[in-house]
């Protein structure tokens, strides 16, 4: 009655307070349980968080049961809603090496320079007001690059639930920001400096 | 049709709340419990829940007011966490003393001052004499369906339940789990009809100044005195235990999932060292057992306890007695002595043949992080000291994680 060793993906997401990081986090939780991933946790972590200051989310996707609740220690991917974040926190802290790291940034992958793990960057912010978004909306966006460098779930099931998830907050235009995100996000791979994207 | 679904532990427990057709939820909101009530509170507003949502001004209040209605004869329900239970406190006494089937959700939180609004058991430790039968759900899965039970066992009994879960961990957590179709609950869970209903009609005097001795009424007919209906109480606390365990193997063979009612043990059968705990973190020892057989070659198991109040106390014995070491994890205490479940579990082998040496953790209190690693360590060392310590030593509780 042993569990299997199981295979799983852990996410930990990195934003600001009030920039709906665990939005976007329950959104590809509810995305990856409908594509057949049995064990889905998303757990934010809680504390005296004020708009605007540095804030975690941990999704762990296995297709097993999950029965370890903890906070994730050793990330395979980190998502970084606002590239000034990497100003103040160390976020790529216990990212496994080759791990995926992803960042809303208007800067060109290039200039991130990471050599130990892969990087997938897209300008989120300026996407999302070209979907037809207020600035500053990035949480919808942001999923079109964790689908695009990950591969962990298929964006048209992504883009339904940002739809549900959005009823009544423009949820077309939040699933085309993902999209539009989808298409334009760069990526680089761990130490060789080249994009393929 | 059932249906499987990813979501919050809170929303979880106002989903099964629904299910059971509650028709009185008086609450108050305090954190993390507050998006459970303020689901219950939209779903009545939106007319989805045809119930009495009663807005409070404390604690106190609410379950006064879940104790008015139960009296008059209505399924209610509440749910509080740390400071809000404490608050709460005489009531709670008050209704467990009415014999009212009352059902609450306690979300559990550390406990002022000074305040803190992350996760340990102190609250409903520090409530386990009100006479409340108490159980601890390990899953969102297990909130469903305790909180669907634990409804049927209440009214069964006449003692109302609180169902525990952790502050965060699975409050705020999403995972998935299976909500049961609503007529099929309804079979489970008929309408609730109260023998003692309040009927101006019927006047009757409950609950007066009661005696040290029985006396009789002016019918003629023998009543309890204080002590007496004390006795009773636990008495039928105790017979609860076998009223729970019916009650899930109906479950189970109504909606599949069941069989656990009191312990759950994980690669118990062999194994010569045992973890005892309740709650999410009794899971979390399921990848810390895997580890430990694996890498160590250690037998080791994990045995969750999913019902506090009335005690197990044979079953937890018997459970233990191929066991060299048991090692109790919690997340509260009794200050000045050592963590009540391990006292309470010392208790209950004293009788037995066999006593295995015996290891009391600390852990999580207040939501200091319990990293999965220090579950490991702390579990393989104790395995391997055995019962060398002195006495004393080894009864001493051990603290993880402090940052003195």
């Amino acid at each position: 009655m042993q569990e299997n060793q199981q295979q799983m993906t852990q996410i930990r997401w990195h934003g600001r307070g009030g920039q709906g990081a665990i939005t976007a986090a329950k959104v590809v939780a509810e995305a990856t349980f409908k594509s057949g991933y049995g064990g889905v946790v998303m757990a934010p972590t809680f504390g005296t968080e004020r708009r605007g200051a540095p804030v975690s989310t941990s999704l762990k996707i296995s297709r097993e049961k999950i029965y370890d609740l903890s906070p994730i220690r050793f990330p395979d991917i980190v998502v970084v809603l606002d590239y000034l974040i990497l100003n103040e926190v160390d976020v790529t802290v216990g990212l496994k090496p080759g791990g995926l790291l992803i960042i809303n940034s208007p800067r060109p992958v290039s200039e991130h320079s990471f050599p130990d793990f892969r990087v997938a960057v897209a300008n989120v912010t300026k996407l999302g007001i070209e979907a037809g978004l207020r600035k500053g909306i990035v949480n919808s966006g942001i999923i079109g690059a964790l689908a695009k460098a990950s591969e962990l779930v298929d964006i048209e099931m992504l883009s339904q639930c940002i739809a549900a998830e959005f009823v009544g907050r423009k949820p077309q235009e939040n699933a085309k920001a993902a999209q539009l995100v989808y298409a334009a996000t760069q990526i680089c791979g761990p130490s060789t400096g080249d994009s393929n994207a | 049709m059932s249906e499987k679904l990813i979501d919050s532990g809170n929303n979880a427990a106002a989903m099964a709340v629904q299910l059971a057709a509650a028709e009185v939820i008086a609450a108050y909101p305090i954190t993390p419990q507050t998006p459970l009530t303020e689901k219950l509170s939209e779903v009545i507003a939106a007319g989805k829940m045809d119930a009495e949502y009663v807005a409070v001004e404390s604690e106190h209040s609410a379950l006064a007011v879940c104790i008015g209605a139960a009296s008059a004869g209505v399924r209610a329900f509440t749910a509080t966490s740390s400071n809000g239970l404490l608050y709460m406190s005489e009531q709670l006494h008050w209704a467990a003393g009415s014999r009212l089937p009352l059902v609450m959700c306690v979300v559990n939180r550390g406990i002022g001052a000074p305040w803190s609004v992350w996760n340990d058991h102190q609250d409903a430790m520090s409530q386990r004499d009100t006479g409340w039968i108490q159980i601890f759900a390990k899953d969102h899965q297990e909130i469903v369906d305790m909180t669907l039970k634990a409804f049927r066992l209440a009214e069964l009994v006449h003692i109302p339940v609180m169902v525990n879960y952790d502050g965060y961990y699975l409050s705020h957590t999403y995972m998935p789990f299976e909500l049961p179709e609503a007529k099929a609950v309804q079979e489970f869970l008929p309408p609730y009809d109260y023998t003692h209903t309040l009927d101006p009609e019927k006047p009757e005097s409950l609950n007066t100044v009661t005696l040290p001795d029985s006396r009789n009424d002016i019918k003629g007919i023998k009543r309890p005195g204080y002590m007496d209906i004390r006795h009773n109480l636990h008495q039928e606390m105790r017979q609860a235990m076998e009223l729970w365990e019916e009650i899930d193997a109906d479950y189970a063979q109504r909606f599949g999932r069941g069989g656990t009612p009191i312990l759950d043990p994980y690669r118990c059968e062999d194994a010569d060292f045992v973890v005892v705990a309740m709650g999410s973190i009794a899971n979390q020892f399921h990848v810390v057992v895997d580890r430990l057989r694996e890498e160590e070659g250690l037998k080791v198991g994990v045995l969750a306890l999913q019902i506090y109040r009335p005690f197990p106390t044979a079953k937890i014995a018997a459970a233990l007695q191929n066991a060299k070491g048991v090692m109790v994890y919690e997340k509260g205490l009794s200050y000045g002595n050592q963590g009540a479940l391990y006292a309470d579990l010392k208790s209950a082998l004293y009788p037995y043949a066999n006593r295995p040496h015996l290891h009391n953790f600390i852990v999580g209190l207040g939501g200091r992080d319990i990293p999965t690693e220090d579950l490991f360590q702390t579990l393989k060392t104790a395995c391997l000291s055995g019962d060398q310590n002195a006495p004393e030593q080894a009864d001493t509780p051990q603290w993880i994680g402090l940052q003195l």
